[in-house]
Protein backbone atom coordinates (compact mmCIF):
# COMPACT_ATOMS: atom_id res chain seq x y z
CA UNK A 1 0.00 0.00 0.00
CA UNK A 2 3.18 2.26 -0.81
CA UNK A 3 3.08 3.41 3.32
CA UNK A 4 6.89 3.29 3.23
CA UNK A 5 6.56 6.50 1.19
CA UNK A 6 5.71 10.31 2.25
CA UNK A 7 1.66 10.88 1.79
CA UNK A 8 3.04 13.95 -0.43
CA UNK A 9 6.55 14.18 -1.70
CA UNK A 10 7.20 17.73 -3.58
CA UNK A 11 10.81 18.30 -5.42
CA UNK A 12 11.85 21.22 -7.27
CA UNK A 13 8.32 22.41 -7.58
CA UNK A 14 8.22 25.42 -10.03
CA UNK A 15 5.38 27.13 -11.69
CA UNK A 16 5.04 29.77 -14.06
CA UNK A 17 2.01 31.06 -15.51
CA UNK A 18 1.51 32.15 -19.17
CA UNK A 19 1.92 35.86 -18.29
CA UNK A 20 5.27 35.11 -16.70
CA UNK A 21 4.02 35.41 -13.14
CA UNK A 22 6.39 33.14 -11.02
CA UNK A 23 4.20 31.54 -8.62
CA UNK A 24 6.49 28.51 -7.08
CA UNK A 25 10.08 28.79 -6.79
CA UNK A 26 11.28 25.16 -6.65
CA UNK A 27 9.40 24.12 -3.59
CA UNK A 28 10.51 20.99 -1.83
CA UNK A 29 8.04 19.40 0.20
CA UNK A 30 7.31 16.06 2.15
CA UNK A 31 3.93 15.32 4.38
CA UNK A 32 4.20 11.89 6.36
CA UNK A 33 1.12 9.41 6.26
CA UNK A 34 -1.06 10.44 8.94
CA UNK A 35 0.08 13.36 9.72
CA UNK A 36 -2.00 16.84 10.20
CA UNK A 37 -0.55 19.32 7.74
CA UNK A 38 -0.70 23.27 7.39
CA UNK A 39 0.36 25.27 4.70
CA UNK A 40 0.25 29.11 5.21
CA UNK A 41 1.20 32.62 3.82
CA UNK A 42 -0.67 35.50 2.60
CA UNK A 43 -2.75 35.93 -0.52
CA UNK A 44 -0.76 34.98 -3.63
CA UNK A 45 2.19 33.15 -2.02
CA UNK A 46 1.55 29.56 -3.93
CA UNK A 47 -0.68 27.81 -1.81
CA UNK A 48 -3.45 26.94 -4.07
CA UNK A 49 -0.84 26.54 -7.02
CA UNK A 50 0.45 23.71 -5.11
CA UNK A 51 -3.24 22.07 -4.67
CA UNK A 52 -3.89 22.90 -7.93
CA UNK A 53 -0.90 20.82 -9.54
CA UNK A 54 -1.65 17.90 -6.63
CA UNK A 55 -5.23 17.83 -7.71
CA UNK A 56 -3.95 18.16 -11.92
CA UNK A 57 -5.78 21.45 -12.29
CA UNK A 58 -2.87 23.11 -12.74
CA UNK A 59 0.27 22.50 -14.95
CA UNK A 60 3.44 22.40 -13.06
CA UNK A 61 6.65 24.03 -15.05
CA UNK A 62 9.30 21.92 -13.64
CA UNK A 63 9.73 19.44 -10.67
CA UNK A 64 7.77 16.31 -9.35
CA UNK A 65 4.91 15.36 -7.16
CA UNK A 66 4.25 12.05 -5.59
CA UNK A 67 1.52 11.05 -3.73
CA UNK A 68 2.04 7.77 -1.65
CA UNK A 69 4.56 7.20 -4.26
CA UNK A 70 3.01 7.62 -7.48
CA UNK A 71 4.34 10.15 -9.73
CA UNK A 72 1.54 12.11 -10.75
CA UNK A 73 2.65 12.41 -14.37
CA UNK A 74 3.57 8.67 -14.84
CA UNK A 75 0.91 7.35 -12.23
CA UNK A 76 -1.56 9.57 -12.41
CA UNK A 77 -4.63 7.57 -12.11
CA UNK A 78 -3.39 5.78 -8.84
CA UNK A 79 -2.27 9.25 -7.18
CA UNK A 80 -5.83 10.99 -8.10
CA UNK A 81 -7.19 7.96 -6.32
CA UNK A 82 -5.10 8.99 -3.11
CA UNK A 83 -6.19 12.41 -3.09
CA UNK A 84 -9.34 13.93 -2.37
CA UNK A 85 -9.73 18.33 -2.88
CA UNK A 86 -11.76 20.60 -1.15
CA UNK A 87 -11.32 23.86 -3.14
CA UNK A 88 -11.94 27.15 -1.88
CA UNK A 89 -14.60 28.09 -3.73
CA UNK A 90 -17.93 26.33 -4.75
CA UNK A 91 -17.41 24.10 -7.71
CA UNK A 92 -20.48 21.60 -7.80
CA UNK A 93 -23.69 21.97 -9.85
CA UNK A 94 -26.29 24.51 -7.98
CA UNK A 95 -28.99 22.88 -9.93
CA UNK A 96 -27.95 19.03 -8.93
CA UNK A 97 -29.39 17.41 -5.21
CA UNK A 98 -27.33 16.68 -2.47
CA UNK A 99 -27.10 13.39 -2.77
CA UNK A 100 -26.53 13.24 -6.91
CA UNK A 101 -23.67 15.89 -6.52
CA UNK A 102 -21.60 13.19 -3.78
CA UNK A 103 -23.03 9.81 -6.03
CA UNK A 104 -21.91 11.26 -9.02
CA UNK A 105 -18.46 11.99 -7.77
CA UNK A 106 -17.79 8.75 -6.30
CA UNK A 107 -18.86 7.02 -10.09
CA UNK A 108 -15.96 9.65 -11.77
CA UNK A 109 -13.50 7.19 -8.81
CA UNK A 110 -15.14 3.70 -10.83
CA UNK A 111 -17.23 2.98 -7.18
CA UNK A 112 -20.20 0.71 -7.55
CA UNK A 113 -23.55 2.80 -7.35
CA UNK A 114 -24.42 0.73 -4.41
CA UNK A 115 -21.31 1.54 -2.85
CA UNK A 116 -21.25 5.05 -3.42
CA UNK A 117 -24.84 5.65 -2.47
CA UNK A 118 -23.53 3.68 1.33
CA UNK A 119 -20.51 6.05 1.27
CA UNK A 120 -23.25 9.18 0.29
CA UNK A 121 -25.15 8.43 3.53
CA UNK A 122 -22.49 7.96 5.15
CA UNK A 123 -20.62 11.15 4.68
CA UNK A 124 -23.44 13.18 4.67
CA UNK A 125 -24.65 11.95 7.82
CA UNK A 126 -21.55 12.58 9.57
CA UNK A 127 -22.00 15.86 7.87
CA UNK A 128 -25.19 16.72 8.92
CA UNK A 129 -26.21 16.93 5.43
CA UNK A 130 -28.37 13.77 5.21
CA UNK A 131 -31.91 15.50 5.81
CA UNK A 132 -30.47 18.01 2.99
CA UNK A 133 -29.87 14.92 0.66
CA UNK A 134 -32.79 15.98 -1.75
CA UNK A 135 -32.02 19.58 -1.95
CA UNK A 136 -30.89 21.36 -5.25
CA UNK A 137 -27.33 22.50 -3.50
CA UNK A 138 -28.47 26.19 -4.39
CA UNK A 139 -30.62 26.08 -1.59
CA UNK A 140 -27.94 25.07 0.99
CA UNK A 141 -26.04 27.76 3.16
CA UNK A 142 -22.64 28.75 2.83
CA UNK A 143 -21.39 26.52 5.61
CA UNK A 144 -23.75 23.00 4.15
CA UNK A 145 -22.11 23.87 0.82
CA UNK A 146 -18.55 23.99 2.05
CA UNK A 147 -19.57 20.26 4.14
CA UNK A 148 -21.17 19.52 0.78
CA UNK A 149 -17.51 19.71 -0.63
CA UNK A 150 -15.67 17.93 2.01
CA UNK A 151 -18.48 15.15 1.98
CA UNK A 152 -17.58 14.95 -2.01
CA UNK A 153 -13.80 15.06 -1.70
CA UNK A 154 -14.19 11.74 1.02
CA UNK A 155 -16.60 9.93 -0.69
CA UNK A 156 -13.87 8.10 -2.57
CA UNK A 157 -12.23 7.68 0.54
CA UNK A 158 -8.97 9.06 0.12
CA UNK A 159 -5.59 8.99 2.19
CA UNK A 160 -4.55 12.10 1.76
CA UNK A 161 -7.34 14.87 2.29
CA UNK A 162 -6.53 18.55 1.03
CA UNK A 163 -8.38 21.32 2.38
CA UNK A 164 -8.29 25.06 0.70
CA UNK A 165 -9.11 27.47 3.71
CA UNK A 166 -12.15 25.06 4.66
CA UNK A 167 -13.41 27.10 7.57
CA UNK A 168 -13.24 30.63 5.45
CA UNK A 169 -16.53 32.45 6.17
CA UNK A 170 -17.99 30.11 8.30
CA UNK A 171 -18.94 30.42 11.73
CA UNK A 172 -17.28 29.62 14.92
CA UNK A 173 -19.62 26.71 15.86
CA UNK A 174 -19.51 25.12 12.48
CA UNK A 175 -15.79 26.16 12.61
CA UNK A 176 -15.67 23.54 15.57
CA UNK A 177 -17.29 21.41 14.43
CA UNK A 178 -15.73 20.56 11.19
CA UNK A 179 -12.41 20.88 13.65
CA UNK A 180 -13.90 17.84 15.35
CA UNK A 181 -14.73 16.15 12.15
CA UNK A 182 -11.20 16.83 10.84
CA UNK A 183 -9.23 15.11 13.97
CA UNK A 184 -11.63 12.16 13.60
CA UNK A 185 -11.22 11.30 10.15
CA UNK A 186 -7.02 11.99 10.78
CA UNK A 187 -7.13 10.02 14.17
CA UNK A 188 -8.66 7.22 11.49
CA UNK A 189 -5.59 7.37 9.25
CA UNK A 190 -6.47 9.98 6.51
CA UNK A 191 -3.51 12.63 6.22
CA UNK A 192 -4.79 15.52 6.06
CA UNK A 193 -3.26 19.11 4.29
CA UNK A 194 -4.88 21.82 4.81
CA UNK A 195 -4.36 25.68 4.04
CA UNK A 196 -5.92 28.97 5.95
CA UNK A 197 -5.76 31.87 7.10
CA UNK A 198 -7.03 31.33 10.45
CA UNK A 199 -4.13 30.79 12.73
CA UNK A 200 -6.03 29.83 15.57
CA UNK A 201 -6.87 26.83 13.18
CA UNK A 202 -3.56 25.74 12.37
CA UNK A 203 -2.01 26.19 15.88
CA UNK A 204 -5.08 23.60 16.92
CA UNK A 205 -5.14 20.82 14.27
CA UNK A 206 -1.70 20.97 13.04
CA UNK A 207 0.84 18.64 14.27
CA UNK A 208 3.10 20.45 11.37
CA UNK A 209 3.61 23.43 9.38
CA UNK A 210 5.08 24.69 6.62
CA UNK A 211 4.97 28.71 6.38
CA UNK A 212 5.19 29.39 2.21
CA UNK A 213 5.90 33.08 0.79
CA UNK A 214 6.35 34.41 -2.60
CA UNK A 215 6.60 31.20 -4.14
CA UNK A 216 8.92 29.32 -1.61
CA UNK A 217 9.14 27.35 1.52
CA UNK A 218 10.47 29.69 4.34
CA UNK A 219 9.62 27.43 7.38
CA UNK A 220 8.55 23.79 7.66
CA UNK A 221 8.68 22.24 11.77
CA UNK A 222 6.41 21.07 13.78
CA UNK A 223 3.90 23.20 15.54
CA UNK A 224 5.90 23.13 18.82
CA UNK A 225 9.30 24.10 17.32
CA UNK A 226 7.98 26.76 15.27
CA UNK A 227 6.00 28.11 18.53
CA UNK A 228 8.98 27.73 20.34
CA UNK A 229 10.73 30.82 18.13
CA UNK A 230 8.76 33.17 19.62
CA UNK A 231 11.24 35.15 21.67
CA UNK A 232 8.30 37.58 23.92
CA UNK A 233 4.86 37.76 23.95
CA UNK A 234 2.10 40.31 25.42
CA UNK A 235 -0.21 39.72 27.79
CA UNK A 236 -3.32 41.89 28.54
CA UNK A 237 -3.70 41.64 32.38
CA UNK A 238 -7.15 43.19 34.09
CA UNK A 239 -7.32 44.50 37.55
CA UNK A 240 -10.44 45.13 40.01
CA UNK A 241 -9.20 48.56 40.88
CA UNK A 242 -8.43 51.37 39.01
CA UNK A 243 -4.64 51.63 38.35
CA UNK A 244 -3.57 55.32 38.98
CA UNK A 245 0.08 54.15 37.73
CA UNK A 246 1.78 51.91 35.73
CA UNK A 247 2.41 49.10 37.81
CA UNK A 248 6.29 48.45 38.60
CA UNK A 249 7.41 45.17 37.22
CA UNK A 250 10.84 44.74 37.38
CA UNK A 251 12.65 42.99 34.06
CA UNK A 252 9.48 43.47 32.69
CA UNK A 253 8.08 45.86 29.49
CA UNK A 254 4.46 47.45 31.01
CA UNK A 255 2.43 49.89 29.50
CA UNK A 256 -1.00 51.17 30.59
CA UNK A 257 -3.33 50.69 28.59
CA UNK A 258 -6.64 51.26 30.07
CA UNK A 259 -8.20 52.79 33.77
CA UNK A 260 -8.36 48.97 34.39
CA UNK A 261 -6.04 47.37 32.20
CA UNK A 262 -2.05 46.98 31.33
CA UNK A 263 -0.09 45.41 28.82
CA UNK A 264 3.29 43.15 29.84
CA UNK A 265 5.59 41.87 27.70
CA UNK A 266 7.08 38.60 29.02
CA UNK A 267 10.17 37.49 26.96
CA UNK A 268 11.50 34.00 26.50
CA UNK A 269 12.64 32.48 29.71
CA UNK A 270 10.95 34.79 31.83
CA UNK A 271 8.00 33.00 33.72
CA UNK A 272 4.01 34.42 34.04
CA UNK A 273 4.45 33.11 37.82
CA UNK A 274 7.21 36.08 38.80
CA UNK A 275 4.37 38.79 37.26
CA UNK A 276 1.80 38.16 40.50
CA UNK A 277 4.19 38.60 44.01
CA UNK A 278 5.01 42.07 42.87
CA UNK A 279 1.36 43.01 41.42
CA UNK A 280 0.26 41.75 45.22
CA UNK A 281 2.60 43.67 47.30
CA UNK A 282 1.28 46.64 45.39
CA UNK A 283 -2.10 46.02 45.88
CA UNK A 284 -2.93 45.03 42.76
CA UNK A 285 -5.18 42.25 42.32
CA UNK A 286 -5.70 41.03 38.75
CA UNK A 287 -9.17 39.78 37.23
CA UNK A 288 -7.89 38.24 33.99
CA UNK A 289 -5.05 37.59 31.88
CA UNK A 290 -5.04 36.81 28.00
CA UNK A 291 -3.00 36.40 25.26
CA UNK A 292 -3.09 39.76 23.27
CA UNK A 293 -2.45 38.21 19.62
CA UNK A 294 -2.72 34.49 18.72
CA UNK A 295 0.90 33.56 19.19
CA UNK A 296 1.64 32.08 15.59
CA UNK A 297 -0.20 34.79 14.30
CA UNK A 298 2.97 36.82 15.77
CA UNK A 299 5.04 34.62 14.70
CA UNK A 300 4.12 34.12 10.75
CA UNK A 301 3.71 38.22 10.81
CA UNK A 302 7.58 37.96 11.74
CA UNK A 303 8.29 35.48 8.91
CA UNK A 304 6.34 36.42 5.88
CA UNK A 305 7.56 39.34 3.66
CA UNK A 306 10.94 40.03 5.63
CA UNK A 307 9.29 41.55 8.75
CA UNK A 308 9.12 45.03 7.53
CA UNK A 309 6.39 47.15 9.00
CA UNK A 310 4.48 47.95 5.63
CA UNK A 311 5.07 44.30 5.12
CA UNK A 312 3.69 43.07 8.02
CA UNK A 313 0.39 45.75 7.40
CA UNK A 314 -0.13 44.14 4.53
CA UNK A 315 0.10 40.69 5.72
CA UNK A 316 -2.05 41.65 8.65
CA UNK A 317 -4.80 42.92 6.50
CA UNK A 318 -4.80 39.74 4.31
CA UNK A 319 -5.33 37.80 7.76
CA UNK A 320 -8.32 39.97 8.06
CA UNK A 321 -9.92 38.97 5.10
CA UNK B 1 -8.63 2.55 -13.43
CA UNK B 2 -9.65 -0.98 -14.28
CA UNK B 3 -11.79 -1.26 -17.19
CA UNK B 4 -14.84 -1.57 -14.89
CA UNK B 5 -13.84 1.19 -13.16
CA UNK B 6 -13.89 3.29 -16.14
CA UNK B 7 -16.67 1.77 -17.41
CA UNK B 8 -18.58 2.79 -14.26
CA UNK B 9 -17.24 6.46 -14.52
CA UNK B 10 -18.68 6.54 -18.44
CA UNK B 11 -22.19 5.11 -17.25
CA UNK B 12 -21.78 8.09 -14.33
CA UNK B 13 -21.14 10.80 -16.87
CA UNK B 14 -23.19 9.18 -19.67
CA UNK B 15 -26.16 9.05 -17.19
CA UNK B 16 -25.72 12.56 -15.88
CA UNK B 17 -25.95 14.70 -19.50
CA UNK B 18 -29.05 12.54 -20.08
CA UNK B 19 -30.74 13.37 -16.74
CA UNK B 20 -29.31 16.91 -17.28
CA UNK B 21 -31.75 17.65 -21.03
CA UNK B 22 -34.33 15.14 -19.60
CA UNK B 23 -34.77 17.17 -16.44
CA UNK B 24 -35.35 20.45 -18.57
CA UNK B 25 -37.07 19.09 -21.20
CA UNK B 26 -39.06 21.98 -21.69
CA UNK B 27 -36.11 23.63 -22.94
CA UNK B 28 -34.46 20.59 -24.95
CA UNK B 29 -36.86 18.20 -26.41
CA UNK B 30 -40.52 20.95 -26.76
CA UNK B 31 -38.96 23.46 -28.70
CA UNK B 32 -37.00 21.93 -31.16
CA UNK B 33 -40.03 19.53 -31.85
CA UNK B 34 -42.78 22.34 -32.29
CA UNK B 35 -40.01 24.89 -34.78
CA UNK B 36 -39.72 21.51 -36.86
CA UNK B 37 -43.87 21.45 -36.83
CA UNK B 38 -44.34 24.41 -37.83
CA UNK B 39 -41.63 23.96 -40.86
CA UNK B 40 -43.53 21.11 -41.60
CA UNK B 41 -46.75 23.16 -41.53
CA UNK B 42 -45.23 25.95 -43.54
CA UNK B 43 -43.00 24.03 -45.88
CA UNK B 44 -44.57 21.53 -46.23
CA UNK B 45 -48.17 22.14 -45.95
CA UNK B 46 -48.66 25.32 -47.21
CA UNK B 47 -45.81 26.61 -49.38
CA UNK B 48 -44.76 22.97 -50.19
CA UNK B 49 -48.11 22.31 -52.84
CA UNK B 50 -46.90 25.28 -54.68
CA UNK B 51 -43.17 23.99 -54.96
CA UNK B 52 -44.69 20.79 -56.61
CA UNK B 53 -42.22 17.82 -56.58
CA UNK B 54 -38.61 17.70 -55.56
CA UNK B 55 -36.49 14.29 -56.95
CA UNK B 56 -39.66 12.84 -57.87
CA UNK B 57 -41.45 13.30 -54.15
CA UNK B 58 -43.74 15.66 -53.20
CA UNK B 59 -42.00 18.79 -51.51
CA UNK B 60 -43.19 17.39 -48.27
CA UNK B 61 -41.82 14.00 -48.71
CA UNK B 62 -38.45 15.73 -49.91
CA UNK B 63 -37.90 17.85 -46.90
CA UNK B 64 -38.93 15.55 -44.12
CA UNK B 65 -35.19 13.89 -43.66
CA UNK B 66 -33.97 17.04 -44.40
CA UNK B 67 -35.38 18.59 -40.95
CA UNK B 68 -35.02 15.61 -39.32
CA UNK B 69 -30.96 15.79 -39.94
CA UNK B 70 -31.58 19.99 -38.99
CA UNK B 71 -33.22 18.87 -35.76
CA UNK B 72 -30.46 16.09 -34.60
CA UNK B 73 -27.55 18.23 -35.50
CA UNK B 74 -28.50 21.29 -33.61
CA UNK B 75 -29.70 19.25 -30.64
CA UNK B 76 -26.80 16.83 -30.77
CA UNK B 77 -24.02 20.35 -31.10
CA UNK B 78 -26.22 22.38 -28.84
CA UNK B 79 -26.06 19.45 -26.29
CA UNK B 80 -22.66 19.18 -25.59
CA UNK B 81 -21.32 22.63 -25.66
CA UNK B 82 -23.84 24.23 -23.42
CA UNK B 83 -23.45 21.12 -21.23
CA UNK B 84 -19.81 21.50 -21.22
CA UNK B 85 -19.83 24.97 -21.22
CA UNK B 86 -21.79 25.22 -18.19
CA UNK B 87 -19.47 23.19 -16.41
CA UNK B 88 -16.77 25.12 -17.24
CA UNK B 89 -18.24 28.28 -16.39
CA UNK B 90 -19.77 27.13 -13.08
CA UNK B 91 -16.41 24.83 -12.40
CA UNK B 92 -17.58 21.58 -11.50
CA UNK B 93 -16.18 20.40 -14.64
CA UNK B 94 -13.24 20.06 -11.95
CA UNK B 95 -14.91 17.01 -10.56
CA UNK B 96 -14.18 15.05 -13.65
CA UNK B 97 -10.64 16.34 -14.01
CA UNK B 98 -9.25 16.16 -10.46
CA UNK B 99 -11.01 12.08 -11.19
CA UNK B 100 -8.96 9.63 -12.10
CA UNK B 101 -11.01 9.32 -15.28
CA UNK B 102 -9.58 9.19 -18.63
CA UNK B 103 -9.98 11.47 -21.14
CA UNK B 104 -11.56 9.40 -23.60
CA UNK B 105 -14.42 8.60 -21.53
CA UNK B 106 -14.78 12.36 -20.64
CA UNK B 107 -15.19 12.40 -24.29
CA UNK B 108 -17.56 9.48 -24.87
CA UNK B 109 -19.70 10.65 -21.79
CA UNK B 110 -19.90 13.96 -23.53
CA UNK B 111 -20.66 12.80 -26.67
CA UNK B 112 -22.98 9.77 -26.18
CA UNK B 113 -24.88 12.23 -24.37
CA UNK B 114 -25.32 14.31 -27.37
CA UNK B 115 -26.27 12.03 -29.51
CA UNK B 116 -28.39 10.62 -27.01
CA UNK B 117 -30.65 14.32 -26.81
CA UNK B 118 -29.76 14.36 -30.78
CA UNK B 119 -31.57 11.36 -31.83
CA UNK B 120 -34.52 11.32 -29.08
CA UNK B 121 -34.95 14.89 -31.07
CA UNK B 122 -35.06 13.27 -33.90
CA UNK B 123 -37.05 10.47 -32.96
CA UNK B 124 -39.73 12.92 -31.81
CA UNK B 125 -39.31 14.85 -34.91
CA UNK B 126 -39.56 11.52 -37.30
CA UNK B 127 -43.09 10.96 -35.19
CA UNK B 128 -44.16 14.40 -35.18
CA UNK B 129 -43.86 14.58 -39.76
CA UNK B 130 -46.04 11.43 -39.63
CA UNK B 131 -48.75 13.50 -38.92
CA UNK B 132 -48.00 15.55 -42.39
CA UNK B 133 -46.76 12.71 -44.52
CA UNK B 134 -45.97 8.49 -44.74
CA UNK B 135 -42.92 7.56 -44.49
CA UNK B 136 -41.56 4.45 -46.39
CA UNK B 137 -37.83 3.65 -44.99
CA UNK B 138 -35.68 2.76 -48.56
CA UNK B 139 -32.47 1.87 -46.71
CA UNK B 140 -33.04 0.92 -42.69
CA UNK B 141 -29.34 0.55 -42.26
CA UNK B 142 -28.04 3.80 -43.88
CA UNK B 143 -30.34 5.87 -42.36
CA UNK B 144 -29.72 4.64 -38.77
CA UNK B 145 -25.98 4.51 -39.32
CA UNK B 146 -25.67 8.33 -40.97
CA UNK B 147 -28.54 9.55 -38.37
CA UNK B 148 -26.01 8.23 -35.48
CA UNK B 149 -22.83 9.60 -37.41
CA UNK B 150 -23.75 12.83 -37.81
CA UNK B 151 -25.11 13.16 -34.14
CA UNK B 152 -21.49 11.77 -33.16
CA UNK B 153 -19.75 14.15 -35.19
CA UNK B 154 -21.90 17.07 -34.25
CA UNK B 155 -21.34 16.28 -30.86
CA UNK B 156 -17.12 16.43 -30.99
CA UNK B 157 -17.60 19.87 -32.27
CA UNK B 158 -20.00 21.39 -29.94
CA UNK B 159 -16.93 20.03 -27.33
CA UNK B 160 -14.29 21.10 -29.53
CA UNK B 161 -16.41 24.39 -29.29
CA UNK B 162 -17.11 24.69 -25.49
CA UNK B 163 -13.57 24.13 -24.93
CA UNK B 164 -12.51 27.16 -26.90
CA UNK B 165 -15.35 29.30 -25.86
CA UNK B 166 -14.68 31.78 -23.16
CA UNK B 167 -18.12 33.11 -22.66
CA UNK B 168 -21.73 32.70 -23.83
CA UNK B 169 -21.08 34.78 -26.49
CA UNK B 170 -18.41 32.06 -27.81
CA UNK B 171 -20.97 29.40 -27.64
CA UNK B 172 -23.55 30.68 -30.02
CA UNK B 173 -20.93 32.26 -32.21
CA UNK B 174 -20.51 28.99 -34.04
CA UNK B 175 -24.10 27.98 -34.08
CA UNK B 176 -25.19 31.26 -35.79
CA UNK B 177 -22.55 31.89 -37.94
CA UNK B 178 -21.26 28.68 -39.37
CA UNK B 179 -23.68 25.59 -38.26
CA UNK B 180 -26.99 27.82 -39.19
CA UNK B 181 -25.83 28.68 -42.74
CA UNK B 182 -24.09 25.08 -43.58
CA UNK B 183 -27.16 23.57 -42.62
CA UNK B 184 -29.48 25.43 -44.42
CA UNK B 185 -27.24 25.51 -47.56
CA UNK B 186 -26.72 21.79 -46.65
CA UNK B 187 -29.86 20.61 -48.98
CA UNK B 188 -32.47 20.32 -46.27
CA UNK B 189 -35.14 22.57 -48.60
CA UNK B 190 -33.56 22.03 -51.91
CA UNK B 191 -31.99 19.46 -54.39
CA UNK B 192 -28.56 21.11 -55.37
CA UNK B 193 -29.31 19.85 -58.87
CA UNK B 194 -31.69 22.98 -58.85
CA UNK B 195 -28.64 25.04 -58.65
CA UNK B 196 -26.15 26.49 -61.18
CA UNK B 197 -23.15 24.26 -61.97
CA UNK B 198 -20.21 27.28 -60.11
CA UNK B 199 -22.54 26.83 -57.10
CA UNK B 200 -23.32 22.74 -57.44
CA UNK B 201 -19.45 22.37 -56.64
CA UNK B 202 -19.17 24.68 -53.73
CA UNK B 203 -21.92 22.92 -52.47
CA UNK B 204 -19.75 19.91 -52.19
CA UNK B 205 -17.56 21.47 -49.84
CA UNK B 206 -20.31 22.04 -47.18
CA UNK B 207 -20.05 18.45 -44.82
CA UNK B 208 -23.79 18.77 -43.75
CA UNK B 209 -24.85 18.34 -48.12
CA UNK B 210 -23.58 14.55 -47.46
CA UNK B 211 -25.13 13.52 -44.07
CA UNK B 212 -28.54 15.14 -45.04
CA UNK B 213 -28.03 13.26 -48.53
CA UNK B 214 -27.30 10.29 -47.17
CA UNK B 215 -30.09 10.20 -44.89
CA UNK B 216 -32.59 11.02 -47.52
CA UNK B 217 -31.45 7.86 -49.54
CA UNK B 218 -31.76 6.14 -46.48
CA UNK B 219 -35.23 7.42 -46.46
CA UNK B 220 -36.76 7.89 -50.27
CA UNK B 221 -33.75 6.14 -51.95
CA UNK B 222 -32.41 9.18 -53.87
CA UNK B 223 -29.60 11.64 -53.08
CA UNK B 224 -27.35 14.54 -54.81
CA UNK B 225 -23.81 12.36 -53.68
CA UNK B 226 -22.88 9.00 -53.53
CA UNK B 227 -23.76 7.31 -50.34
CA UNK B 228 -20.41 5.60 -50.13
CA UNK B 229 -18.67 9.21 -50.03
CA UNK B 230 -20.58 10.69 -47.52
CA UNK B 231 -19.91 7.52 -45.02
CA UNK B 232 -16.13 8.15 -45.97
CA UNK B 233 -16.51 12.08 -45.27
CA UNK B 234 -18.07 11.64 -42.13
CA UNK B 235 -15.76 8.48 -41.04
CA UNK B 236 -13.12 11.06 -41.68
CA UNK B 237 -14.13 14.26 -39.93
CA UNK B 238 -15.24 12.16 -36.52
CA UNK B 239 -11.48 11.09 -36.61
CA UNK B 240 -10.47 14.20 -36.98
CA UNK B 241 -12.58 15.81 -34.53
CA UNK B 242 -12.11 12.76 -32.05
CA UNK B 243 -8.35 13.37 -31.91
CA UNK B 244 -8.33 16.72 -32.00
CA UNK B 245 -10.34 17.18 -28.80
CA UNK B 246 -8.16 14.22 -27.05
CA UNK B 247 -5.19 16.28 -28.02
CA UNK B 248 -7.22 19.36 -26.90
CA UNK B 249 -8.09 17.46 -23.25
CA UNK B 250 -4.82 16.10 -22.84
CA UNK B 251 -3.05 19.73 -23.13
CA UNK B 252 -5.67 20.94 -21.03
CA UNK B 253 -6.52 23.92 -23.02
CA UNK B 254 -8.72 26.28 -21.65
CA UNK B 255 -9.29 23.82 -18.64
CA UNK B 256 -6.07 23.59 -16.09
CA UNK B 257 -4.34 26.69 -15.93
Amino acid sequence: MNSDFPALSIKGLTKAYDNGFQALKGVDLDVMPGDFFALLGPNGAGKSTIIGIISSLVRKTTGSVAVFGHDIDKDFPLAKKDVGVVPQEFNFNQFEKVFDIVVTQAGYYGLPRKVAEQRAEKYLRRLDLWDKQDQRSRMLSGGMKRRLMIARALVHEPRLLILDEPTAGVDIELRRSLWEFLREINEQGTTIILTTHYLEEAESLCRRIAIIDQGAITQNMTTRELLAQLDKEVFVIDTQEALTACPQLDGYAVELIGSHSFEVVVEKGQSLNDLFVPLTEQGIRVTSLRNKANRLEELFLSMVNGGSKQQEMTALKELAQ
Amino acid sequence: MSLREQWIAFMTLMVKEIRRFTRIWQQTLLPPAITIALYFVIFGTLIGPRIGSMSGFTYMEFVVPGLIMLAVITNSFGNVVSSFFGSKFAGNIEELLVSPTPNYIILSGYVLGGVTRGLTVGFIVTLLSLFFTKLHIQHFGVTIAVVILTSILFSLAGLINAVFAKNFDDISIIPTFVLTPLTYLGGVFYSVSLLPEFWQKVSLLNPVLYMVNAFRYGLLGVSDIEVGTAFLMLSSVIAGLFFFAMHLLKNGKNLRS
